[in-house]
This record gives C-alpha cells, sequence and structure tokens, in this order.
C-alpha cells in the first residue's frame, strides 16, 4: 500500500534557520568579505549580493580518521598491462607539477575555498553594521522604495473598509431595475387586460380574479428582489505607487595630496558611499562629481578619484571654487538637490583656509541642500577645521563636520540629515 | 490496442499511483517485502533542504547543516552537480522524496529503486533489521529537534552549539559495535528523562567521590583500573562518566549517539544498498517492459539513466573517484542471478552451494544476510574481478614505488577479494580508539589508546578532536598511539609543557 502525497506547497525554507546560523557563526569573515568588496565596487554599485569565500579550514569539522601514510591496500578497478608483481613509480608528493595525473588526486581533498552567495540585503546588513547605523537608519536605506497609495477605480472585491457605498447602490438599483424590467411588463399587460376586461358590459369575474392573483404573484416576486446583494458591491481600488521624487547631484572633494594614503581613502569611500545610498532612497535620479584636488582641483572619474595617486601640496579653495563653478554652470536650474562631502586629512595651505570658508558659507551653502566635512586624522586639527567650525556656528543647518578615525564614526558626521528625513516622514 | 500506462513524458499523481499498482504488483511476484510506501513530490528547493539535513527529514537546527545547505545550492546553481532522483527515508512508513522535475519514466525509476528497492532491503537486512528501528525514527527525530530547542532556549543558542559540536566531532564513535542498542521510543525518553537525570548525576557522583577511605586501607588494596574494560563507545563513556557535564548535556550526547548508531548501518551497507536498489529496479522494469506496459521510448530513457549511474571508469580516467557502490552492488548482484542461472565450470567450483540453485531464493538470502565486507567476501567471483580489470595496489610509505599485489588471475582472485572486502570493513576504515583508563584519584585525566592498522597515522584534524574532547571531559586528555603493541607516541590536550 502506497501513500503520494503533494509535498511542493510546503516550505521550501527549511533550511533558513541553519544559513543564519552558518553566517553568524562566520560573521567575521563576512564581514571582510564585504569590507573588501566595498573598496572593489563603485560607489553607485553596492547594492547586489556578493559571493564570500572562507577558506576550508576554517570551517572545517574535525572528525578523526586515518591520515596518509602507512602500508595501504587499494583495490583500482580497469587495468590495462599491470601484471602481478609490476612496480609502478609514485607521483612526486605535493602536487607541484601542472598537469597532476589523475592518480595523485584521488584522495587529495581540495583545499579550495568554501565560497557562497549573500543577498543584496545581506551585503547591506554587514556594510551598515560596520558603519555602525542605527536600526531605524538601516531599515530606511534597506528599503527598496517608497510608496503612497492611489486611487485606481473600483474592483469588486475588497476589504469592507473600502467600500463605496455610492456606487454599490447604484449596482443595486440598476440590478433591480435590470431583473424586474419582465415582470413589470407583464404586470402592465396584465392590467391592461383587467381594464379592458372591467370596461367589458358582463365582467368575466372568474377571469378577473385569475389576472388579480397572477398581478398579486408577480408583484409579491418583484418585492422579492434583494435590495442589495454580494453582486453589487464595489470597492474602491487601492494601487501602491513610487512616490515621484526629484533629482539630486552629489559632489565628492576630497584630497590627493601625497598625505593620504590608500586607508584614508577606503575610509573616504565609506563616507561618500553613506551620503550616495541616503541620496538614492530619496531621489529619482543622482549624479555625482568627483573632484580631487592637491594645488589645484579638477574634475575626474571614480577610477581616478580614488586610486590614482599624486604628489604635491595641498589647497583646498581650489576644490571648492571648481565646485562653485561647476554648480552654477550646470546645477543651478533644473530642480537640482546639491548634496556635498568633502575628506580631507585636514591638511592645507594655511593662507587658504579663510578663503575656504568664505567660498563655502558666503557661496556654496546659501545655494546647496547639504555639506558634510570630515577629517581623517588621528592628529591635532589644523588652520582649515577652526576655518569650518565658524561656518558651522553661521550656519546650523545644512553644515555638519568631524573628525573620524575609523568607519563607525562616519554616521555621526550625517545624524542631523538623517534625522531630518526621518522628521519628514513622520509628517 | 496499446496497453500502455502511459506514454507521454509528463507526470500526474494518477499515474504515480498507476504505476506505483504494477510495480507493486511486480514486486510482489519477486517476493520483495516492504513496509508501505509514503511517496512525497517535492521541489528542487526541498531537495536541496532535504539534502542538506544528511537526509533526516526532521533535523534539529546547527549551523553545519547552513554549511551543507549552501554548499548544495551554490553547486547546484552552477550546474556543478545534478540533485539525486530520490532520498529514501529508513522508516515506517518508507518516506521516500521525488522530485518534481523528472520525467514519467524517472519517476517509475525512481518508484521501483527506492521505494521497493531499498525499502525491502531496509526491512530485511539484519544490520537494519537489528540496529535501528524504522518505526520509531521519526518520532525520535522529533522530540530530539524539540529537546535541542527547549535547551536552546534555556541555555542559549551558543553553549548548545557548542556541545553539539563537541559530540558531532566524535559521533563515529558514539555506536555500539557488538551490542544491540535498546530500540528508541520519544514517548519512553520523554518520560525517563526527568528521572534519568537525577539518577545519572547520582551515578556520576559515586564515581567520584573521592574521599578518602580509613587510613592505610587505600595503599594496599590494588588500584582498580577504570573502565575496567576499554571502552569503544566514547559518546557512551562520556555521557554516563563525564564528571562535569550538566544533565542537559549529557541528553545531548544521548541523541546525537542515538542519530549516529541509527545511520552506522547505512555506513557499512552501502554496495549491498544501492546494488540491490539498483538490480530490483533494473528487473522491475524490464518486467514491466515485457508485460507491454511501457514503450520503447520509456526504456530507452531508463535504460540511459541506468546505465550512468551503474557507470565504473577505470582508475586512470578523469571521471573516476574510487569504486561506485552503485556499479558493483548492482553487477554482484547480477552476478548472483547468472550463477544461479547459468553457472560456468568456474562458478561451481566457487560456489558450490549456489551455482544452479533458485536465483530468488539467493539473492534474497544475500541481501539478508550480509553487510558490504562479508558480502564481497562471499560473492565476488572471478567473472566479476575480470568484468572489472580489478587489481590491487601495495603503497608503503617508505618505498618509492607502488607494487601490484594481485590482478584478476587464477593466483590473484583470492587476495583481490580480500582486500577488497578489507577495503568496505569499517574497522579497517576508521582509526581504532579507545578509552582506556580515568585517573580516577590523581588528576581526572581520560587516556585514549589508538591501536594503529598498518602502521598509518591519524589524519592532523585529531587535535582539533581532542579540544572538543576536552570540553566534554573537562580534565586533561591523553591519546595514546600504539603499533604492534609498543607505545609509540601520545598527544595530551592540553598540550603538555614537557613537549
Amino acid at each position: 500500500m502506497s501513500y503520494i502525497i503533494d509535498r511542493r506547497l510546503n516550505g521550501k525554507n527549511k533550511s533558513m534557520v541553519n544559513r543564519q546560523r552558518f553566517l553568524k557563526r562566520y560573521r567575521e569573515h563576512i564581514k571582510e568579505a564585504v569590507s573588501d568588496a566595498v573598496n572593489h565596487r563603485s560607489i553607485t554599485d553596492m547594492e547586489r549580493g556578493e559571493n564570500i569565500s572562507i577558506p576550508q579550514r576554517s570551517i572545517n569539522e574535525p572528525v578523526i580518521h586515518h591520515g596518509q601514510g602507512g602500508k595501504q591496500h587499494r583495490v583500482l578497478p580497469g587495468n590495462k598491462e599491470f601484471n602481478t608483481g609490476d612496480q609502478l613509480k609514485k607521483p612526486p608528493q605535493g602536487g607541484s607539477g601542472g598537469s597532476g595525473s589523475g592518480k595523485a588526486s584521488n584522495q587529495g581533498e581540495g583545499e579550495d575555498d568554501f565560497t557562497f552567495f549573500i543577498t543584496k540585503e545581506e551585503f547591506l546588513n554587514y556594510l551598515f553594521d560596520d558603519l555602525a547605523l542605527p536600526n531605524m537608519v538601516k531599515k530606511t536605506l534597506a528599503q527598496s522604495k517608497e510608496f503612497k497609495t492611489r486611487q485606481a477605480g473600483f474592483v469588486s472585491e475588497g476589504t469592507p473598509n473600502n467600500l463605496s457605498v455610492v456606487r454599490s447602490l447604484r449596482n443595486a438599483h440598476a440590478r433591480r431595475i435590470g431583473m424586474g424590467a419582465g415582470k413589470r411588463r407583464k404586470i402592465k399587460q396584465l392590467q391592461a387586460t383587467l381594464t379592458a376586461l372591467k370596461a367589458e358590459p358582463i365582467p368575466d369575474s372568474l377571469r378577473i380574479e385569475e389576472l388579480k392573483a397572477e398581478i398579486a404573484h408577480l408583484e409579491a416576486r418583484l418585492r422579492a428582489l434583494p435590495f442589495i446583494d454580494d453582486l453589487d458591491l464595489r470597492y474602491r481600488n487601492q494601487v501602491k505607487v513610487p512616490i515621484p521624487t526629484s533629482k539630486a547631484v552629489m559632489f565628492c572633494l576630497m584630497d590627493v595630496s601625497g598625505s593620504m594614503t590608500q586607508d584614508v581613502k577606503d575610509l573616504a569611500k565609506r563616507f561618500y558611499l553613506l551620503l550616495y545610498l541616503f541620496l538614492e532612497k530619496n531621489y529619482e535620479h543622482i549624479e555625482i562629481v568627483f573632484i580631487r584636488h592637491h594645488t589645484s582641483a579638477k574634475e575626474v572619474n571614480e577610477e581616478e578619484f580614488f586610486y590614482s595617486r599624486e604628489t604635491g601640496g595641498t589647497i583646498v579653495s581650489s576644490a571648492l571654487k571648481l565646485m562653485n563653478d561647476i554648480v552654477r554652470a550646470r546645477y543651478l536650474t533644473g530642480g537640482w538637490n546639491i548634496y556635498g562631502a568633502q575628506a580631507s586629512d585636514g591638511d592645507n595651505w594655511d593662507d587658504d583656509s579663510p578663503l575656504c570658508a568664505d567660498i563655502l558659507g558666503n557661496q556654496l551653502l546659501p545655494i546647496i541642500q547639504h555639506f558634510a566635512y570630515v577629517e581623517i586624522t588621528p592628529h591635532e586639527h589644523q588652520a582649515l577645521w577652526y576655518a569650518y567650525q565658524g561656518v558651522q556656528k553661521a550656519n546650523q543647518n545644512g553644515f555638519a563636520c568631524a573628525q573620524i578615525r575609523n568607519a563607525s564614526d562616519i554616521y555621526p558626521v550625517f545624524r542631523e540629515l538623517f534625522a531630518k528625513e526621518r522628521y519628514q516622514e513622520a509628517v | 490496442m496499446s496497453q500502455y500506462l502511459s506514454t507521454d513524458s509528463d507526470w500526474t499523481f494518477e499515474l504515480l499511483e498507476a504505476y506505483d499498482a504494477e510495480i507493486a504488483r511486480i514486486a510482489k511476484g519477486y517476493r520483495l517485502d516492504t513496509y508501505p510506501n509514503q511517496i512525497e513530490v517535492i521541489s528542487a528547493e526541498q531537495m536541496m533542504d532535504a539534502y542538506s539535513s544528511v537526509g533526516m527529514p526532521i533535523g534539529y537546527n546547527h549551523w553545519s547543516y547552513g554549511k551543507q545547505f549552501l554548499a548544495t545550492q551554490k553547486s547546484y546553481q552552477r550546474g556543478q552537480m545534478g540533485l539525486a532522483y530520490e532520498i529514501v527515508i529508513n522508516s515506517n512508513p518508507c518516506i521516500a522524496y521525488l522530485m518534481e522535475e523528472n520525467t514519467m519514466a524517472m519517476q517509475a525509476l525512481v518508484i521501483a529503486h527506492a521505494c521497493y528497492g531499498h525499502n525491502s532491503f531496509f526491512k530485511g537486512n539484519y544490520l537494519f533489521r537489528a540496529w535501528t528501528d524504522a518505526d520509531s525514527i521519526i518520532d525520535y527525530l522529533l522530540f530530539a529537534k524539540n529537546y535541542l530547542r527547549k535547551c536552546e532556549e534555556k541555555y542559549g543558542q551558543e553553549t548548545v552549539e557548542r556541545v553539539l559540536d563537541a559530540c558531532h566531532a566524535l559521533q563515529n564513535y558514539g555506536v555500539d559495535r557488538y551490542r544491540r542498542p535498546r530500540p528508541i521510543s520519544a514517548a519512553e525518553e520523554k518520560i525517563r528523562q526527568t528521572e534519568r537525570e537525577r539518577v545519572l548525576q547520582q551515578q556520576v557522583n559515586d564515581l567520584w567521590r573521592t574521599l578518602p577511605t580509613r587510613s592505610g586501607d587505600t595503599s594496599n588494596a590494588p588500584e582498580q583500573r577504570f573502565p575496567a574494560e576499554p571502552q569503544e563507545n566514547i559518546l557512551y563513556f562520556l555521557e554516563k562518566n563525564a564528571p562535569l557535564l550538566e544533565p542537559w548535556q549529557r541528553e545531548i550526547l544521548r541523541i546525537v549517539r542515538k542519530i549516529s548508531q541509527y545511520f552506522y548501518p547505512q555506513r557499512q551497507t552501502q554496495v549491498m544498498n544501492e546494488g540491490w536498489a539498483s538490480f530490483w529496479h533494473y528487473t522491475l522494469l524490464n518486467h514491466l517492459y515485457d508485460d507491454g506496459k511501457i514503450n520503447e521510448g520509456f526504456m530507452f530513457e531508463i535504460l540511459a539513466s541506468h546505465t550512468s549511474v551503474v557507470f565504473q571508469p577505470g582508475f586512470d580516467s578523469p571521471y573516476f573517484s574510487g569504486i561506485n557502490p552503485y556499479a558493483l552492488g548492482f553487477n554482484m548482484f547480477r552476478d548472483i542471478q547468472r550463477i544461479c542461472q547459468n553457472p560456468t565450470d568456474e562458478d561451481r567450483e566457487w560456489f558450490p552451494d549456489i551455482a544452479g540453485k533458485d536465483w530468488l531464493e539467493t539473492v534474497h538470502f544475500a541481501m539478508q544476510n550480509f553487510k558490504d565486507e562479508s558480502f564481497v567476501q562471499q560473492y565476488l567471483s572471478p567473472h566479476l574481478m575480470r568484468e572489472f580489470h580489478l587489481f590491487s595496489l601495495y603503497d608503503d610509505d617508505k618505498k618509492s614505488h607502488y607494487q601490484v599485489e594481485a590482478i584478476h588471475n587464477d593466483s590473484g582472485y583470492h587476495k583481490l577479494r580480500e582486500m577488497l572486502a578489507r577495503q568496505y570493513d569499517l574497522s579497517m576504515r576508521e582509526p581504532n580508539i579507545q578509552i582506556w583508563s580515568v585517573d580516577r584519584h590523581g588528576d581526572r585525566s581520560l587516556t585514549l589508546r589508538h591501536t594503529m592498522q598498518d602502521e598509518t597515522p591519524l589524519a592532523s584534524d585529531v587535535h582539533e578532536v581532542m579540544k572538543h574532547l576536552h570540553y566534554l571531559w573537562g580534565f586533561d586528555i591523553h591519546l595514546e598511539t600504539w603499533d604492534a603493541g609498543k607505545h609509540i607516541a601520545t598527544q595530551s590536550c592540553p598540550a603538555s609543557q614537557n613537549n
């Protein structure tokens, strides 16, 4: 006796819990891999999963088993030319040869890394973890889009709170007219016959009674038509539509003078990245302008921005000037929201700092949304920092500056920005 | 007028039933005795889930199953690996998973293979009869899952995971090899559990009562060795005697041990089990074809699949990965049938008691009373050794050459057969490690003894395993390696200062 059961509709993610446990256990490895990936990816390309690989030996589950060596007998199939007593040379140990023979791989377990794929959500989660984002912000950033619901006609199925009374009653009315039409016509005819009969000199009373009974019956049928029926109900249809958003431009400014090491640049990348992710959630269309500077500033592509090396002194105002020029040339009209993010190690030509404060405070800040500055240095502040402190005093909103040492210091720079966002959402 | 059950490659539930009924009818004619079948159709994703829980329909949660799942998922999505057509569980009723992607012909093959082949093996083979309880395994697994979940709630997931990691490292040393274990029963477990916790702790306390007895007594009484006999079931020994374990930890040891015991027969009968199932899908479906129930197209598809399953690449082929248990097992059962039906003079000489006898009787007897090692030893014929071109290679790590010690010729048959049988002997495949003694009155250290086979050393993993053992025991662990009565080396955990 056999039972055949269709299990296909049962849950298929039985292994989900175990998978999560695995990820949790190897959290450190995964974080490292994510961090590597961030360094290699473009900042506009964070929202996809990643292949993670972990060295096989770290995830090995040890059991007691025999090692190599000793005196082994092995029975193998496929003998062609061997005879008893033949001596066969052993393949060289270590397998350093290019074309390993089939033999050598029989026993050896590959020391390949264990690789697997984490999803986009998981990737972002590890990334945010690195940046020490509060949960609320994580959620906002990981959500794919903002929606609002909008009316879109009427449907025959829905929840009671969406019931459209007017529509439903109109339908009911139409139905009652439609379904009663035949009967009313019949009644009319019968009544006409009845009047005619009554008008005759000798009314046929039997026939009259018959007609009356028939009319009464039809009227009862008419009354039995339900006033409102399930068929009549109409519900307001709600559809989710993405909130129409406008466009933003993000300026990334970075000092690329000799004192900026790759580590500092990687940290700076995370700073831009966070701002980018924030903007991406709030604006439909985003453009990024990369400006790098030493003694003079230049607009470059992302690759050159993060990875080309420069030497020389530092004049920060050159970058701010260039940004100012570009903003006024390209982004002043057309409804652009302008964001600026500047990273540096704090070095600047001493006489230049007041000029920076002037350009930023008087020319840029009035026309842009927000400007964030981070100084990536463990050392004492320098002139630029104090100049910017002055700017901050004058502009409580729209300007943030902070000193950071590692990735978890970045988020506080944007705290105000995210907080504002939350405030807007709540309204 | 065709009386084919179907000719289309798509399957339906009605067709599955029809095929199952036909196959059951034929199987009955061959006296295949089975548990009732519970055939479950599942999707590819579900098959991956089933894979990663190592064939247990209900498994407790552990990260290692997640790792297994990720590995399966990756190689499946990259097309490096096809999924098995079926998974079958040794339970009553016997649960078989069929993939929805299979064609009708494949489903028929799988039903014959799993629901009548494996199923009858589970019910008939002596190891399964003696060591596993098909009736209660599902309940027991459910009990284990719930128990571990409760432990996690009570003591934290990480603590439980730590114990499980340690148990998994030792699970192959958690089986009774010679004594039939008590049948498992979820209901009974639950009732006895609380009681057991108390009694167990009591026993452990007694063992570790180290208050000195009256002065003078201790010195002249000969020190009783503990344990009196070496113990091969390490997990059992720890469950009963480890000084520091909490009762719930002992319970987890017990669960892992019981589940390991359940899989123990499967590890010893791979060749026979797969061979038996392949032999029967081949025989049953050919019968179905001869009865005119399936057409040539179906039979072609079935044979194509069958051929690739029982294919044995030679040792020098890039596809070679050891002897294919399907190939060896299938051909051995076919060979037994041949010896019964058309014996040659050679067969009469080698197999006087089965040559020319009733083949059905003989294969049933072989299935019921052997495990891989003894099956090869008993039934591998010279004919088959020639077919497989078997040869035996001797590898001494001190020499620079392999030596061919036997090939498929008159002087080599016995040696070959013996060597191949050894290859399937679990006690040869797994290092021989036993609990030797406990220093009860000193530092409470536990000494294990590894007896070398063929001078083969332990893999370096053993250090990690010893750490797990140390975690469970709570005091020093020493592992002595002995070869031919001589003490070769000792490793300790934690590593001792003097080496």
